[in-house]
């Protein structure tokens, strides 16, 4: 790429499209939006077409000195890339998604979305803590306003319990991050990243980062932000919100808790673990009884990403390559999925469930790209989501098969409650006449969802493409953790030959 | 280009060619294109198989793309062809060719025809996919696939509310048995690092006397391995306790059952079952399990089978039965004799379904045998097909001639390796005899209440509709789906016009592409046993390693006495004399003995109450919790005391409520931009 600054570019372009749209009436507002989005995705595409897959760990690096220390250095690894990849892949579908159910104050709206690109993209690339922590805490603002004034009925409530938990997490995380930059007098994540901290130091850091991460994934008992939040949200930013925001606390975990904290990581397992457990089983519970249908999305989501969190603290690299692959996988369908809702939510202006049925007769290109991304939240084989389950359970079966059994039921929960609400929606008969005069997909429709489904088929089959770039820094990470990594509990012993004939023998001795 | 990627991808090529532009090429393109990549699998298939029956064939394995690559965990997608494989593939590529065949006259008048034949061939798909993989990943993506086409064939008429929920149930008990094959292959890599099929075969018998931890207790590895895959096959193939999905299944179209609920997917848990082998050899204990809970299955089908009014139910317990018996020849170690079962059971069993479609067809979607009766004139072409299916299943044949119809062969082989075995074998060879017995007056029942005795025609709800509105003309948008699941209530509306049972009602016999496939079936029924006998049972060259082949077991089974050798036969007469009595001689013997057994038979009529004890402990349990913990939980505890906590002291200082009530936005600001500042000041000094 020689010294073109990939990524500064990338957190630019975005930048001046939002100022624009500050100034621009609706429409223009629409088209300045999108074409910023879609030169960012064309960006990202060279991006990852140049990224060399065995080469430097870190690409793409950009380094100015600020002012007393700080730095605004960028740079990636293969895990942000794909992160990167999604953000980007994402962003265009969600202006799209806004293009004609956002008709109040569009030109602040699209300028919020674009302000969200670049702290995404940002968190992502920054190699400085503070300027991660810049991104990753401001990135909530653009989140907070496009709920606060965009979002539902009950939007205030929403957004001040997002803002509420997320505010609890930051400051701790604050906290521990000026003791670490103090402590090891850097401020670069890349060498954070191999520095050792004392044993002690490491409990308390790790709960304080465990904070910040452990709501934004989100964790029970932390967890009841989401459903509120995509409740209230417009359909774009439920997207985003599911496919981007909630893999903060993943990308969290796997840049700063586990390389930096790998003593006090292993000593938390078991709280990852027995939190995430309770998740699975809750969660998808609560997700079956739903009437809402983002609601009973929301609570799968929680579900999925307690999936992560065990992959993350399974250490191994199957469960790490595992949670990485659920974090695309989950962010791409969904994404779609809260599209689905959008679709028929712009048509009948209801969450309602049990006002639709029988989709499938009167919208039925609908009903084909509705039951693929359910097969594939369900986690069908060839669909993204089965690559990073499987993984994911496992790699935590090699260090626990209580938590791994616990967690595989989810996939007979999961299969209950998305098919339950499938068959509520789509089929059965057209018991309501306004839904049953709903129109199909237009083409607008088509161009969000399809190439979604396109991704989700892709990552299913042929995951390599998408592994790849991370292997060699999932290995990186999982030599980091080998040295404290828990003994599974398999305790596995090979048979000894006729172990009662040596028995015989000593007793014949006596 | 290798044969074998055209067996495999030409059906998916046709369902998406069918399922995503059915709609612009029309449904008959759909069903050419569909019916015709199937018929071209099986041609090519037959040779296949027939060069391993030959012994001219060598196992291969043909790579076609990497999947997944994650540390030590790999595995690719290939295609493997074996002996068994090549058993597996004449069987899906044969039996579903003649379904979609016959669909064209079944389906003739669905407005979905096109959706259905996509259905079809993707399923073909992903079973042909199930039965090549080489790795357990693979075979766990076909295992996936069919119960995907199974769901959404089930639920095909996805306006009825009951085939909507048979198919959720299928789907999600299916899982559970999934949870269980997860966590074996899961166990499997941890123990082998390796999902390869070949490698852990070559290294299974090594591992015997390794133990290993299992959620906090001390397992053999092996048999914790074989019990939690084998948990996976009970689901797929509806063993007892997981069993419940399968009668439910009958929702959908007739030639679903035949291809997917009798020949070929529920059969996928005796393949993996043979498929690992080596490693079943390896785990006693756990082929004890199998054995017993075949045997358990196949014995507590056959009894509800005998009580069932509904033609397609009755058949559905039977198939059930009959995967019992495959499970206990496996559990003996006769792998062999399971295989022959399964591959013999394919062509009888797709024949009776196809043949209780044609009777449905014929009977104007009338499913309930009580208003079936004298059909034998009416549908004769049906009828000879129907009976050569039962002889088959009740297994007619005659040792010492030589000659039998296919279950013959296939059935007594099974009965006299499980005495041959010995052990728990010589109780599976008791309780199967019995389960034949009863196998035997359930088919004939069918047989006799179906085609003898006089029409019953006129207490028909569909019967009297069809007669009241012209049955030749297509009353509704979606005809087909007027199959209904058993009536509890008789109709008893007598129409005084006609004094002969029929209420005017004319049979007619099926189209000429619904006969074909019957036609084609018979003649396996009729000789697929005599013909493979020796190759399936006795030739350990024909599986050539791809199954663990005892010989001496094997050797042993024609060694048995001979009243076990006759037991069968003798059972089967006596099934069939029962059945007589029961349903031609004394007509009312069965009501009579049904109000003497009272609460017995209503336990196995009610099919041993298993569905309305799983919706007691499971079902209502989930969505109880479910509301518990969201209410009382999430929005009574976590929330109450949580951000609503929090709200309401702020509100009560109502120093802070400006501050409150300016926003919450530019107090975040504030917040970071104050922890900024301290972040500077730290580091600066």
């Amino acid at each position: 790429m020689g010294g073109f600054p990939i990524l500064s570019v990338m957190l630019l372009v975005p930048l001046l499209g939002a100022i624009a749209c500050l100034f621009l009436d609706a429409k223009p507002a629409r088209m300045v939006a999108l074409l910023a989005t879609l030169i960012d995705l064309a960006l990202g595409i060279v991006l990852w077409a140049n990224y060399d897959i065995g080469g430097a760990q870190w690409q793409f690096t950009e380094r100015a000195d600020l002012f007393a220390g700080f730095e605004y250095a960028l740079g990636i690894d293969g895990i942000a890339l794909m992160l990167i990849m999604l953000s980007v892949f994402l962003m265009p579908i969600c202006i799209g998604a806004s293009w004609e159910a956002i008709t109040k104050r569009v030109g602040e709206y699209m300028a919020a979305f674009l302000l969200m690109e670049v702290l995404m993209i940002g968190v992502f690339a920054a190699q400085d803590i503070f300027l991660f922590y810049i991104f990753f805490e401001a990135g909530l603002i653009p989140m907070y306003l496009i709920i606060g004034v965009w979002g539902g009925q009950n939007r205030i409530y929403a957004a001040y319990k997002f803002f509420l938990y997320t505010l609890l997490g930051s400051v701790l995380m604050l906290i521990a991050m000026l003791w670490m930059v103090n402590e090891s007098g850097t401020t670069s994540i890349p060498v954070l990243m191999q520095y050792d901290f004392a044993p002690e130091a490491q409990t308390w850091l790790w709960l304080a980062f465990f904070a910040s991460f452990a709501v934004k994934m989100p964790m029970w008992p932390v967890h009841t932000w989401l459903p509120d939040a995509h409740v209230q949200a417009p359909t774009a930013g439920s997207v985003i919100l599911a496919g981007v925001l909630l893999k903060l606390g993943g990308y969290g975990f796997i840049r700063f808790s586990l390389p930096m904290f790998p003593d006090a990581s292993a000593e938390f397992g078991w709280l990852v673990w027995g939190l995430s457990m309770v998740a699975v089983v809750l969660t998808s519970l609560i997700a079956l009884v739903q009437t809402d249908m983002k609601k009973l999305i929301a609570y799968s989501s929680v579900a999925h990403m307690a999936i992560v969190t065990v992959g993350l603290f399974a250490f191994n690299v199957q469960g790490l390559e595992g949670a990485m692959m659920i974090m695309l996988g989950h962010g791409l369908v969904s994404a779609a999925l809260f599209l689905c809702v959008g679709v028929i939510y712009d048509r009948l202006h209801t969450r309602e469930i049990s006002r639709y049925g029988g989709l499938s007769i009167n919208m039925p290109a609908y009903a084909v790209l509705f039951m693929l991304f359910t097969m594939a939240a369900v986690g069908l084989p060839g669909t993204s989501n089965f690559v990073g389950e499987f993984l994911a359970l496992a790699g935590i079966y090699q260090a626990n098969s209580w938590v791994a059994f616990v967690c595989t039921t989810g996939i007979i929960l999961g299969a209950a409650y998305m098919l339950y609400l499938y068959r509520r929606v789509a089929f059965g008969e057209q018991k309501n006449a306004d839904a049953a005069a709903m129109p199909d997909l237009t083409m607008r429709e088509y161009l969000l969802l399809g190439p979604i489904a396109a991704a989700v088929l892709w990552m299913g089959i042929y995951p390599e493409s998408f592994l790849a770039p991370m292997r060699a820094d999932i290995e990186i990470l999982d030599t980091r953790l080998a040295a404290a990594a828990p003994e599974g509990d398999a305790h596995f012993v090979m048979g000894e030959g006729a172990p009662a004939e040596e028995e015989h023998s000593e007793g014949g001795a006596h | 280009m290798n044969s074998i990627l055209i067996i495999v991808f030409a059906p998916l090529l046709a369902a998406i060619i069918a399922g995503l532009g059915g709609r612009i090429i029309g449904h008959m393109a759909a069903k050419v294109i569909t019916t015709g990549a199937l018929f071209l699998a099986c041609a090519l298939s037959w040779p296949i198989f027939l060069s391993f029956i030959g012994g001219t064939a060598e196992a291969s394995v043909t790579p076609v793309l990497t999947w997944v690559q994650s540390g030590a965990m790999t595995f690719d997608w290939a295609l493997r062809v074996d002996t068994l494989t090549a058993v597996m593939l004449v069987v899906i590529t044969s039996v579903s060719a003649l379904v979609h065949l016959y669909s064209w006259g079944y389906m003739d008048e669905d407005p979905d025809q096109s959706r259905f034949f996509a259905y079809l061939s993707l399923f073909t798909f992903a079973m042909l996919m199930l039965v090549t993989a080489n790795n357990l990943v693979q075979m766990f993506f076909g295992w996936e696939g069919v119960g995907l086409a199974s769901y959404l064939l089930i639920g095909f008429w996805y306006k009825k509310p009951s085939a909507n929920a048979a198919a959720i149930k299928a789907f999600v008990v299916n899982r559970v048995g999934d949870l269980g094959f997860m966590l074996g292959i899961f166990g499997t890599f941890l123990v082998f690092q390796t999902t390869s099929i070949p490698e852990i075969l070559a290294a299974a018998p090594a591992m015997q006397g390794s133990t290993i931890t299992f959620m906090g207790a001390r397992w053999d590895t092996m048999t914790i391995l074989c019990l939690l895959l084998f948990v996976g096959a009970m689901g797929k193939s509806a063993q007892l306790g997981l069993h419940t999905w399968l009668p439910d299944a009958m929702e959908g179209p007739t030639p679903v059952s035949a291809l997917i609920h009798a020949a070929t997917m529920v059969t996928a848990g005796v393949f993996m079952v043979c498929r690992l082998s080596p490693m079943f050899e390896a785990a006693p204990a756990a082929l004890a399990v199998v054995t017993i809970i075949g045997a358990a299955t196949c014995l507590f089908a056959a009894t509800i089978g005998t009580t069932q009014w509904d033609i397609k139910r009755v058949i559905a317990y039977s198939t059930c039965s009959q995967l019992g018996y495959m499970f206990f020849a496996a559990g003996v170690g006769a792998y062999g004799a399971a295989m022959f079962h399964l591959f013999t059971h394919a062509f009888f069993k797709a024949l009776l379904f196809l043949g209780a479609g044609s009777v449905i067809h014929a009977m104007h979607h009338e499913q309930d045998m009580r208003y079936y009766g004298g059909l034998r004139k009416q549908i004769p072409f049906t009828f000879w097909a129907m009976m050569f299916g039962t002889l088959a299943i009740t297994g007619l044949g005659i040792y010492d001639l030589h000659v039998g119809f296919a279950g013959f062969w296939s059935k007594d082989a099974i009965l006299e390796v499980s005495y041959a075995a010995g052990g728990h074998g010589t109780g599976a060879f008791w309780v199967g005899a019995f389960a034949a017995l009863l196998t035997s007056f359930y088919s004939w029942r069918l047989m006799f209440l179906t085609f003898w005795g006089k029409p019953r025609w006129i207490e028909s709800e569909h019967i009297q509709h069809a007669v009241h509105h012209g049955h030749d003309e297509p009353e509704e948008a979606n005809p087909a789906s007027q199959e209904d699941s058993g009536h509890d209530v008789a109709h008893t509306v007598p129409d005084p016009s006609h004094g002969d049972g029929t209420g005017g009602y004319h049979p007619h016999e099926s189209p000429l592409t619904m006969l074909v496939p019957l036609g084609i079936l018979s003649i396996g029924a009729i000789f697929a046993g005599q013909f493979f006998a020796g190759s399936f049972l006795d030739s350990a060259e024909f599986w050539n390693g791809s199954i663990a082949y005892n010989a001496e077991l094997m050797h042993a089974m024609h060694e048995v006495p001979k009243w076990v050798k006759y037991t069968a036969l003798v059972v089967m007469l006596i099934g069939l004399f029962l059945a007589w009595l029961a349903y031609i001689r004394s007509t009312d013997l069965p009501r009579k003995t049904a109000e003497q057994l009272g609460p017995i038979y209503n336990f196995v009529f009610n099919k041993w109450y298993f569905d309305e004890l799983y919706n007691l402990i499971f079902v209502k349990p989930a969505f109880w919790l479910g509301r518990l913990f969201w209410k009382k939980g999430d929005e009574g505890t976590i929330d109450r005391f949580g951000p609503n906590g929090i709200a309401w002291v702020v509100e009560r200082g109502s120093h802070y409520a400006k501050s409150v009530q300016s926003g919450y936005l530019t107090s975040y600001a504030l917040i970071m931009l104050l922890g900024l500042v301290a972040a500077i000041t730290w580091v600066l000094f």
